[in-house]
């Protein structure tokens, strides 16, 4: 699991979208793995601009990420580097990119978050590991909970 | 105090090798074991096993206790728990985020149809 693939089918133009993704206003409405709010949007869309979203999250805690747009082309294709600021929980730099493509409906959106984890992590990965993980973890899930539920975990500190 | 990207760091450099991962298998299978019950599928002398067991323990995936000449050995939970959280972070974060930015762009899309006659 060293990168992440998601696709969304969203009933609105690649322009309109390209903009939800890039403006601050339109950042600040949808950024957080919760309903807690953004507390700073700041975006600048051109090669070698930088963005940078401070958000809070239900829990109380505070998460900042930042990066470098390293591919900015209106309304098709976003390419950005990414990293967790604070000493707790930074793995290091990551890649993030989308593409919108114009389908009937309005716009298909692939959203790729790769160069995920450190060297170590990435080696014990590729090592096989991951599935010995999640079936010790379905044995301590089974009985007091149902499926795969730590899902419902958000990005958290605990320095 | 260790701090989180530690333990996990820790977690994750002990499920590398494949000596450990069996024993934690085996302790998953029997809800726990005895060191020399543990020593017994693998080629390997005592002593590496307890070495393996040490790594395990730092790493809290393990509890040894011992009862007059026996250490028991369990599985913790917690560190897994907590990989797994980690590794599923990204995509719970981005899954919640589209999620939004569909419900907004998606009304954008509206106010931009209904400005038009």
């Amino acid at each position: 699991m060293t990168s992440l693939t998601l696709v969304r089918r969203i009933k609105a133009r690649p322009s309109i979208v390209f903009d939800a993704l890039t403006t601050p206003e339109g950042v600040a409405l949808w950024w957080g793995p919760d309903d807690g709010p953004v507390l700073a949007a700041e975006t600048d869309p051109r090669v070698g601009g930088r963005f940078r979203v401070r958000f809070r999250m239900l829990d109380g805690s505070e998460h900042e990420s930042s990066g470098e747009y390293l591919e900015v082309a209106r309304p098709e294709r976003l390419r950005m580097s990414w990293r967790w600021k604070g000493d707790a929980e930074d793995p290091g730099e990551s890649l993030l990119e989308i593409r919108l493509r114009a389908i009937a409906e309005g716009t298909e959106l692939t959203l790729t978050h790769s160069r995920l984890h450190d060297e170590e992590t990435r080696r014990s990965h590729e090592r096989g590991w991951t599935g010995a993980l999640a079936k010790l973890e379905r044995h301590f899930l089974s009985g007091d909970r149902t499926g795969p539920s730590a899902t419902s975990h958000p990005p958290r500190s605990q320095a | 105090m260790v701090n989180y990207n530690e333990r996990l760091s820790r977690t994750f450099a002990a499920l590398v090798d494949p000596t450990r991962r069996a024993i934690l298998a085996q302790l998953e299978r029997e809800g726990g074991a005895s060191v020399s019950a543990l020593a017994q599928p693998f080629a390997i002398k005592l002593p590496a096993v307890m070495k393996h067991l040490d790594v395990l323990d730092h790493a809290g995936l393990i509890r040894r206790s011992k009862a007059g000449r026996t250490v028991t050995v369990k599985l913790r939970p917690e560190p897994i728990r907590e990989a797994m959280d980690w590794l599923r972070r990204y995509e719970h974060f981005w899954s919640k985020s589209l999620d939004r930015l569909t419900v907004y762009a998606e009304r954008k899309e509206a106010e931009a149809r209904n400005r038009k006659p």
